[in-house]
Parts: C-alpha cells; structure tokens; sequence
C-alpha cells in the first residue's frame, strides 16, 4: 500500500486545529517533544515500515531548502 | 489618512421631537450600516413600518467591507437591490495562493452553472451602504433618521426606551422592539451592561485601498512570505473604478501611526506592485478580533450584525454574516408582531444566529492563526503545511488562507428531521440552493421565483393543500408540463435537491429548508409549518 497524500479528514481544518491547540501553553522545547512523541504513536498506528520510509522521503523533500533538491 | 465622505445625507427634524412625551413605535433599529439598512428594507416590505436612527450623516469616509458572498446576493436579490450591487460590484469566483514567489494552488469558488449570483463581488462598502441607503428612502414604512444618536436604553418587558441626541437637543421614543444594529462599539451592548467577551489578535495588519489601472485578472491573491513582503502575507482583491484591495500583515510590534505615513506606504506598495503608478485612497492600521456577546436577544432589544459579533475580516464573514441574521430575524419578528407565532419564535433567532457566528468565528480565527501563529511551534507547522503543500493534496487542503462565507446551516428545533431517505439534496436547517429552469420558452432562476415566504417546492405538479398559514406553491417538474409548471430542462433542481416526482420541499421565508416529503401529505406539511413557525416549539 503506498503513501496516500489525498485529503483523508472531512475537515481538514478541524484537524491542523487539534493538533494547534495541544501545542498552546507549551514552552518551544515542550513543543518538540509533544512532536516528537506524536510522531511516534502516529508511526506506530501506520504500522507499515514502507510508508513510514515514503513518508519520511516526502517531508525531507518537502523542507529541502531550494526546489531544485525537491522531488517536484 | 482621511478621505472626503461621498454620500451625504441631511438631518431633518421629526414629529416626535416636538411631542410632550415619547412617542411610541413598534420597531425602533438603531444604526443605518448595512445591517440596520437591510433589517429595516427586510421589514418594510413585510408591511412593518420601522424607525431607523443613525448617529452620522454620511458615508463613504473610508471602506471596510469589500467582498459580499453569494448568500447575501440572494438576500439583497429579496430586497431589490441584487442587481445595482452586481452591476456596479467587480464579479469574482477564483483565487490564488502563492508561497514565495511561486503559485501554490488556485481555487474556484462555484465552478458549476445554474446559479443567479456569483460566488462574490467585490464593492466598496460606502456603494453597498449608498444602494441600501436609496432602496430604503422608495419605501413607504422607513423612517430614516439621520444625527440621531441613541445614547440610553431603558429596557423593560413590554419593549424599551431609547435616549437620543439630535442637533435639535435630545428627545426619547418608546419601541416594543429594539433592534441593535449600532456596529462592533454598539452603544445599546454598553449602555445594557452586555459583556462582548473574546479574543484580539496581536499582529497588525495595513489596509490599503489605492487607485490603479491594472490589467490583473479578477481573482482573489494571497501571498505567504512573498519575496516583497519577506516573512508574512499580503493580500490583494479587486474592486470597481479602479480600485484596488491590498492587505499586509505587519506583525505584532509595528508602530501603526508610522506604517500609515503615506510615504511608508507607497514604498511598501512599490515593492509589492513592482511600479509605483498609483494613488492612496485610504490606509489604515488594524488589530484584528474575534468577539461575541452570549445571548444575541435580550427581552424586547435584539443583537444583529457587528453588535452581536465581530469577526477577522479573512474570509469576509463579518457584513455577510450580519446580513444573514437580518434575513433570519425579519420573518420572525413579523410572524411575532402579527400574533401568527409565539413571542419564544425570537429565541430561535439567537439559537441558529449564534450557531452561525460561531462558526464564523471559528473559521475566522483558525485562518488568522495560520497567517499569524502564536508560537515558533504554530510557525513550523504552518510552514511544513506550505513546505508539504507542493508535493501533497492534504497539505494543500491544510493551508488556510481565508474560508470564504457560504450560508449557514442551522441545527435547529424549527427543522423537521428527515423521515424519509435521501441521497444528498437540501438537508433541513441548510440554505436553499439555486437552479435554473425554464417557463414559457424563458430561463429563469429558483432564487428569483421564491418569494420570502413560506414556499412548498412540489417535484411534479402541485397539490391543493389547505394549510393554516399561506404558503406559496412552486412547482417543477423534469418533463415540459406547460407553463404553470416550471420546466426543470437542466435535471439542476431535480440533482441539487435530490428530487423525485412527488417530493416536496418546505422553505422558510428566509430560504432555510423547514422539512422535505418523499411525498407531499398535508398533515405531515402542518406538522412541518407549526413547527417552522416554533408552534410546536421544543425547549430550544
Ligand atoms: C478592514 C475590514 C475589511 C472588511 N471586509 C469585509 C468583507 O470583505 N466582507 C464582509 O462581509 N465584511 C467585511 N468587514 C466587516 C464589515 O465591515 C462589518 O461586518 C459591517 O460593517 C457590519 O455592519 P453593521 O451594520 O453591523 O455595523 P456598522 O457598519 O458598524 O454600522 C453601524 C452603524 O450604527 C451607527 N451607530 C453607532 N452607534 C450609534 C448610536 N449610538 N446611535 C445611532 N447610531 C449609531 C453607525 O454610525 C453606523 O452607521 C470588514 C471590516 C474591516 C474592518
């Protein structure tokens, strides 16, 4: 099963809000950690090592700083 | 920077200044923008003669609002005055979003056919209010009174009485309803001791509408971190007579007095335009808010429009939205005043309005928060969002540069729950949707056939029905069945509603679908009315 990137919520909003909200009132290093560890238990629920290594590929090609390094 | 007010209007004594006692009328609405304006046109043509009293005298010192939604055309379309305001707006359905120098996506607002209105315009509020302005001055039953300023409220159960202010000296009149309609300072919310709790945004943003021939295709533009603007937004809309829109977001330390000197602004321009061939029409710094008062209706004084609530301007939800109470609170207030429904009727304006602005606000302050986050943390997961956006749809879904108002949908006890099974359509409590049809070899829109009353659309062929509140009968039908029915040639109404033959529709005369019937049976459409009506209310 590969990657899907097509818009799952019905409220794409309502969930970046969620994940907003948990951040309010944390320290910025609190912050990373909350990140750290939602990527893990989202990882886990994938539970599939071939997404979770596509997925990683898109988010580095994502943050890659000029668009020649990204795989457009 | 100040501009010459365009539209001026005079003063003019009133009777009732010259009685011993105040002077009594059933419907008092204080401020003339374009709620006040629209509630009392709303009114008039339900036969209620209204007092409409506005503390100025002009308009057109300044723009604010600038992009109206189809819903609020549709309204105004009721109101006769749809068709100035498109004629004279710029029409626009397609936006774009850029990150950087590049172009993120493009959006479309109504790509389908078969609806009367455009997904928006874009027009000067001053046009907007001067349009109301006139439509209000034809009709009998408005009395628009200028350099009236209310300044006290005294409310009690029956109604209340209001303290105003007039070059001539003060005077007071009673009202059996008072209807706030006095903006985002309202003083009736003061002077009532009504908290308008909520939350104000830390950046700053530079509103500048400026006088420029462009040969720029009529589109909604928003930029994150644009090469000429690095490290926040700009936004840029359209407007009539050359006239453009444009938004920069300023951040939260900006010095709001230097970034309105004209020389600050023209450079910022400059970098953003490329030119500097334009003029400054009106600049202005603003902090944005979000904000609401809990109960939009207190005894015998009703909250409408800026009063009631205050939202960001991303996604112009604030004039739109006070338009929809209007639309929502006139047919109540009349079935209320002509005892054809009970006075709870009014309680179920604060229900569904409040539902809406909430929703308002919600989407207003998540797109504020994306082009503003709070944090460092709030920052990297809007850049990631914009980053992940090029390479993938849900991201692109994510970004959030402004929702933009379509009607709301009311969860509601005047609704009717579906008994019946349907794929799609009109759910009750939501907007009735457009379509066209044709009669008597012409086109012609379902907007403009429904009147603002209660309406049964009937798939097929109408039914004789004996209801007790009259009810306007429309029927169409997906075969030429002459002129008496409307000829759905299209199948727009038969697939927007889910129609079969035999179905029927009840609209509300605000447009809301009440209830919908598989098959039309009178008592269930009884039933459906009471109901609509809060006859038969549920605690709401
Ligand atoms: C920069 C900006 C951009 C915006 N863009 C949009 C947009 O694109 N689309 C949109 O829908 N909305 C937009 N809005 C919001 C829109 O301008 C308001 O929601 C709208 O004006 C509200 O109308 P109103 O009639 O409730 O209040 P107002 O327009 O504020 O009218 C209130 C009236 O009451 C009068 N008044 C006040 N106090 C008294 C008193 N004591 N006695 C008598 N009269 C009184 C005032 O003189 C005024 O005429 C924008 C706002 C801003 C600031």
């Amino acid at each position: 099963m590969p990657l899907d990137t097509s818009a799952r919520f019905s409220d794409p909003d309502a969930a970046y809000r969620l994940i907003v909200e948990a951040h309010r009132g944390l320290s910025d290093d609190e912050s990373r950690k909350l990140d750290a560890a939602l990527i893990l238990t989202l990882a886990n629920q994938i539970g599939d090592l071939a997404i979770l290594r596509e997925a990683l590929a898109l988010s580095r090609a994502a943050i890659a700083p000029s668009k020649d390094a990204a795989t457009d | 920077m100040e501009r010459k007010p365009l539209f001026q209007f005079a003063y003019c004594r009133s009777p009732d200044q010259d009685k011993r006692g105040p002077a009594h009328h059933r419907v008092v609405i204080v401020g003339a923008g374009p709620v006040g304006l629209s509630l009392a046109i709303d009114l008039a043509q339900r036969g209620i003669a209204v007092v409409l009293l506005d503390n100025a005298d002009r308009i057109g010192e300044g723009s604010r609002g600038i992009c109206y939604a189809k819903r609020t055309l549709e309204i105004w379309d009721r109101l006769g005055i749809g068709d100035p305001m498109v004629a004279k707006g710029v029409t626009w359905r397609r936006g774009k979003v850029f990150r950087g120098p590049d172009l993120l996506y493009e959006f479309d607002l109504l790509p389908e056919g078969g609806h009367k209105r455009p997904a928006f315009i874009n027009l000067q509020q001053y046009h907007v209010e001067n349009f109301l302005v006139a439509r209000a001055a034809a009709l009998p039953g408005i009395d628009l009174r200028w350099r009236n300023e209310v300044t006290d409220i005294v409310p009690d159960p029956a109604g209340a009485e209001l303290a105003i202010e007039t070059p001539d000296g003060p005077y007071s009149v009673r009202a059996d309803w008072v209807i706030a309609c006095d903006g985002t300072n309202s003083t009736l919310r003061t002077r009532l001791g009504i908290e308008f709790a909520g939350e104000t945004f830390e950046d700053q943003f530079l509103i500048a509408d400026i006088k420029m021939r462009a040969d720029l295709p009529t589109e909604r533009r928003f930029w994150f971190d644009p090469p000429f603007h690095e490290g926040r937004s700009a936004l840029m809309h359209r407007q009539p007579e050359d006239i453009w829109r444009i938004d920069l977001q300023l951040g939260p330390k900006a010095d709001a007095e230097e970034e309105k000197r004209p020389e600050i602004v023209r450079a910022r321009l400059a970098a953003m335009l490329g030119h500097d061939e334009f003029d400054l029409e009106w600049v202005s710094v603003y902090r944005f808010q979000c904000r609401r008062i809990e109960n939009f209706v207190h005894g015998r004084v009703v909250f409408c429009g800026d009063s009631a609530h205050q939202v960001s301007p991303f996604g112009a939800r604030g004039a739109n939205s006070g338009v929809q109470d209007v639309e929502n609170l006139a047919w109540k207030l009349a079935l209320v005043l002509s005892q054809e429904a009970p006075a709870s009727l009014i309680a179920t304006y604060d229900l569904e309005r409040g539902q809406a602005a909430d929703d308002n606000i919600r989407h207003s302050t998540r797109s504020t928060d994306f082009i503003a986050p709070h944090s460092a943390a709030e920052a990297r997961l809007r850049d990631a969002t914009l980053a992940l956006a090029r390479h993938a749809d849900f991201a692109k879904r994510m970004v959030n540069s402004g929702r933009l108002s379509i009607a709301s949908v009311y969860h509601t006890p005047l609704s009717t729950p579906d008994a019946d099974a349907w794929n799609g359509g009109v759910p009750p409590g939501a907007a009735m949707q457009d379509a066209m049809l044709r009669q008597g070899g012409k086109s012609l829109y379902l907007t403009d056939i429904v009147a603002p009353r209660f309406t049964l659309l009937c798939a097929q062929h109408v039914t004789t029905l004996t209801l007790p509140l009259p009810v306007e009968m429309v029927a169409i039908s997906e075969t030429d069945r002459g002129s008496s029915v409307l000829h759905d040639a299209q199948h727009q109404f038969a697939a927007r509603y889910d129609a079969t033959p035999g179905c029927a529709y009840l609209l509300r005369p605000d447009g809301h679908v009440a209830a919908r019937f598989r098959n039309i049976a009178e008592p269930a459409i009884e039933a459906a009315l009471s109901r609509a009506c809060g006859k038969t209310m549920l605690h709401v």
